[in-house]
């Protein structure tokens, strides 16, 4: 073995084996790591150049505010109604889903035993990964029958009798719409905001637990004053992250969301999301108009996609520095 | 100061609302799997396995029809997605921790995220471009590049983290024992850190494998298998997860039952991927 | 020596091994999934005819799709209810430097599919009422003027949904440019096209969405391929045509309404037909084909265009034993004559292939 080992150090290795495969290595690994690099930067530039069409003729405002969508007459194209779509659904889902999904983060991670929180995070951890088309054949199914007939016309016909204003906000009851699209990312995302808050509370140190638990308080109090402020910063940072989910999302919505381009959306109505809208319509549009929209659409969904992106990156750079000192 | 005892008693209310909150949302998703997993084994049945889609006409016409090319489809997708994400996503990691110094680090690691963000959807368009409009055809490599967009960036990531946390010692030792650096890296440091580079990879293939978005404009979909081998390349290929949004929208009741099924299998495959990272992730704990 | 023939023997058994295997052709096309059922029962029906020889890979993605790709060139044929415009012919030509055929394939009626609990099939409406409906001005199903169209029916006090396509369609083609010659205000506002800017309801992907949709939401009101409506037992709605007699869909009232002056590229739409037995809302659905067909990039052989030409000359012919069953018409002599004189036309690096098969 040592003989072995001499030897090796006594011959002079080859260039190839040394500094020159070094070398080789060097640059072959850099290239693969330039090709990431390249791919997102060329994301950013074929959505912006195939759809650059659209955006000339429209303006780069006036595509992103413009109403219409009209592929047969006017041949308008304008990606508002996607916009309003996608932030209401995701913010709707955020806004649903923050405290459950921050309250089975805290059981996990503070209250339950050992064996039971294991279990809960296994599962929290598959159900994250359950599938977007799994969850709407869910929908198609299940879901939107039972909403219709449960709630959404239930609550219309409520309305329609004692508080007749409100039916134009709750629009027609049929199950397909902005309501069903909601809820259905709320319990797609609630996993991963769960995930992420788990990890986040996981980081606090025991001395911070130690410490409030040392000065007399419950352990909720632990919870409210040591815990949820030291981890903070990795809970909005997973609330943005989900929110991108929440963006991203396509199949389940377009499924689900009633796909209907055009503004004003109703609670219980169809509505339409700027993934929806591509994945629906980008294989079969016909004029080019049409197609590079499409394009523009997707490119303006990777800008929304790459601020909140960024912002969670900031958030978790920031509070990761000063963590230690938030109270 | 309140007094102990409501303080105590706030303890249990708390207590409360977060267990009720937790029963109330495990519930629905307890729901969701448990439909699925019935409803799936409730058509699982040998034609799936052994015969084509064909026509939707065929259960009327009574013949045979299944997802034989499906299921070999996605097999065919999927390898060829991780083949192609496994050298970018691990030569990204290698860069990212083993050349620590390299100027572009900051801009791969702001990028690679940037990409893993962004909706699959977009991926698929970006396939579309770069690989469907070339060739001039929806392929079943198209839609593996578009999956590969998927894997890479998540790769690249568990790459980074499991090799960084093999001491640095080790790959001065390597060094001071006269290795060159490529060695150290590919004998010492990569076999070190396996368990975390393959858990990655599982979580990478999970999430991936369930996608259908970015497959609708590349594979685009076949309701027979290929009539040469290269059909499952540079042809187009169906896959499960886009089989299934077709399924699920179809108003054939025969089809429907045929997308419980696809969604039991592709649930299988994707709890599988998990299970075996979760092992791994045990058995690194035990070490 | 032996290793040489040896060799020689492998050398044969490949060779005749790739023979096998070249000879296994796909035909890959997409389009319209109005003619969905048909086109690939047909497919289904075909490989059989030929030992499995010959697969044609239909995937339904909508007329727009059909068009697109068709242009695109990344699929062998298109299909379509929306026949090509003269600005796609005039680019196809300048490409290519052929035309761009259409040829009739199938034929059939879009109907009115709907789902009232308690109201079976035959619900009339005329196309004053179905526009009205589409622009959101009637929302009750109990509304008076279609009860007026209906003495014998009670409806119910329900709100309409209508469901429409959320893709491009052909099957929007044809029923929005029904509504643009019945309904001036439709004509103004949304006129006709494979997707038009909806002014009510929810969009659903496909004829297979749509009939999704329709089947599980009560109250819903959408429009579907006949064959959609057949095979899925949806209740469909009878129009009252311009001749004002009111027309349960089927066979003959679209023979009916197809029995026309065909031009000779085929190009027509024959909605709202004078004929007094006609159905109103019928249309062809087109392959489509260019003339010279190695300038396709999808096809990539001569005998990959030759089997694409021979599983034409059979849908048209042979194929439409299948129609009826599954709710489309048969194609008119004149149109199968007039696909015949095109199919004679067809090319391959100035070979008239078309000719030679079809003799």
């Amino acid at each position: 073995m040592s003989d072995n080992n001499t030897k090796k150090i006594n011959v002079s290795p080859s260039a190839l084996y040394g500094w020159l495969g070094d070398r080789i290595f060097a640059v072959s690994v850099f290239v693969l790591g330039f090709i990431v690099i390249f791919t997102t930067l060329a994301m950013a530039i074929s959505l912006y150049y195939e759809g650059s069409e659209a955006i000339t003729r429209f303006g780069f405002w006036g595509f992103l505010t413009g109403e219409k969508w009209d592929p047969a007459i006017t041949m308008e194209f304008g990606a508002w109604p996607f916009i309003v779509g996608t932030v209401s659904t995701s913010l709707g889902a955020l806004a649903l889903s923050f405290i459950p999904a921050i309250a089975i983060a805290v059981f996990t991670a503070e209250y339950a035993p050992h064996w039971l929180s294991h279990i809960i995070e296994n599962l929290v951890n598959l159900i994250a990964a359950v599938p977007s088309v799994v969850i709407g054949i869910w929908g198609v199914f299940v879901f939107t029958p039972w909403i219709r007939d449960t709630v959404e016309i239930p609550v219309y016909i409520w309305s329609l009798e004692n508080a007749p204003g409100l039916t134009p906000i709750l629009g027609n009851p049929i199950g397909y719409g902005m309501m069903t699209a909601t809820i259905i990312l709320t319990i797609m995302i609630i996993p991963f905001t769960t995930a992420l808050t788990v990890d986040a509370f996981r980081m606090v140190p025991k001395e911070q637990r130690e410490a409030a638990s040392a000065l007399g308080a419950t352990k909720w109090e632990v919870i409210r004053m040591a815990v949820i402020p030291y981890s903070r910063g990795g809970i909005l940072a997973g609330t943005m992250l989900s929110l991108g989910r929440a963006i991203g999302e396509t199949m389940a919505v377009a499924m689900l969301i009633g796909n209907k381009n055009t503004l004003p959306f109703t609670l219980f109505g169809p509505g339409s999301t700027m993934a929806s809208v591509i994945v629906n319509e980008f294989r079969e549009a016909v004029e080019n108009i049409h197609l590079t929209s499409l394009m523009a659409v997707g490119f303006y969904l990777f800008l929304i996609s790459l601020i909140v992106n960024l912002a969670a990156a900031y958030i978790q750079r920031k509070y990761a520095v000063t963590g230690g000192r938030a109270v | 100061m309140r007094s102990l005892r409501s303080r105590y008693a706030r303890d249990n209310v708390v207590l409360v609302f977060i267990i009720l909150n937790t029963v109330a949302v495990l519930i629905p998703l307890f729901i969701i799997l448990g439909y699925v997993i019935v409803q799936g084994f409730n058509y699982i049945s040998l034609d799936l396995f052994t015969k084509e889609l064909g026509s939707p006409t065929r259960n009327m016409m009574g013949e045979p029809t299944g997802l034989v090319h499906t299921i070999i489809g996605t097999a065919v997708v999927d390898i060829m997605a991780v083949l192609i994400s496994i050298p970018f996503g691990i030569g990204a990691g290698v860069m990212l921790s083993e050349y620590p110094d390299h100027w572009a680090n900051p801009i791969l690691r702001v990028l690679n995220d940037t990409l893993n963000g962004m909706p699959a959807v977009l991926k698929g368009l970006l396939a579309f471009v770069l690989v469907v409009k070339p060739m001039g055809s929806f392929s079943g490599l198209s839609g593996g590049v578009a999956l590969a967009f998927v894997m890479f960036p998540i790769i690249a990531r568990a790459t980074e983290s499991a090799l960084m946390n093999i001491p640095w010692s080790i790959r001065e030792a390597g060094l001071a024992i006269g290795l060159p650096r490529w060695r150290v890296i590919l004998s010492t440091i990569i076999p070190a850190a396996k368990v975390g580079l393959v858990t990655g990879f599982l979580i990478a293939f999970a999430r991936a494998a369930g996608e259908a978005a970015p497959l609708v404009f590349t594979s685009f979909g076949n309701n027979y298998l290929p009539v040469k081998w290269t059909g499952w390349i540079f042809g187009p290929v169906d896959t499960l997860p886009q089989r299934l949004y077709n399924l699920a929208i179809s108003p054939y009741e025969h089809w429907h039952g045929m997308g419980w099924a696809a969604a039991i299998i592709l649930l299988a495959v994707i709890t599988a991927s998990f299970a075996a990272a979760r092992f791994f992730i045990r058995d690194k704990k035990q070490e | 020596m032996r290793f040489t023939k040896k060799m020689a023997a492998a050398l044969v058994i490949a060779a005749a091994m790739s023979t096998a295997f070249a000879q296994k052709i796909e035909v890959i096309g997409a389009g319209a999934s109005f003619p969905a059922p048909l086109v690939t029962a047909m497919a289904d029906q075909y490989r059989t005819l030929t030992d499995g020889r010959v697969t044609v890979n239909y995937q339904s993605i909508g007329s727009g799709g059909g068009i697109r790709q068709f242009g695109e060139q990344t699929i062998m044929f298109g299909m379509t209810e929306a026949f090509l415009n003269d600005e796609i012919v005039e680019e196809v030509e300048k490409k290519t430097g052929g035309r761009a055929f259409n040829m009739p394939i199938t034929l059939a009626d879009v109907v009115v599919t709907y789902n009232v609990p308690g109201v079976k099939e035959g619900v009339v409406f005329n196309g004053e009422v179905l526009a009205d409906i589409f622009l959101g001005k009637i929302k009750k199903w109990n509304d008076k003027n279609i009860q007026a169209l209906n003495k014998s029916i009670k409806l119910p006090n329900l709100n309409i949904t209508v469901v429409h396509r959320s893709d491009g369609s052909g099957t929007t083609n044809i029923w929005t440019s029904y509504l643009t010659k019945v309904s001036k205000e439709w004509a103004d506002k949304i006129g006709y096209a494979t997707s038009v800017n909806w002014p009510v309801g929810v969009g659903a992907k496909g004829n297979e969405g749509v009939a999704g949709v329709v089947m599980n939401t009560p109250g819903a009101l959408g429009y579907n391929s006949y064959a959609y409506a057949l095979l899925n037992k949806i209740s469909y709605g009878y129009l009252i045509n311009k001749s004002g007699n009111t027309i349960k869909p089927n066979f003959e009232a679209t023979s009916e309404a197809a029995n026309i002056d065909l031009p000779e590229d085929t190009r027509i739409i024959f909605t709202d037909t004078p004929a007094a037995q006609g159905y109103p809302v019928a249309g062809f659905t087109w392959m489509l084909v260019y003339e010279n067909l190695e300038k396709n990039k999808a096809i990539k052989s001569k005998n990959e265009a030759e089997e694409l030409i021979k599983f034409l000359i059979w849908a048209i012919t042979d194929g439409q034993g299948l129609s009826e069953r599954l709710g489309y018409a048969k194609l008119p002599k004149a149109a199968v004559d007039k696909n015949k004189a095109m199919i004679r036309e067809l090319k391959w690096n100035g070979e008239e292939i078309g000719k030679k098969i079809l003799g």
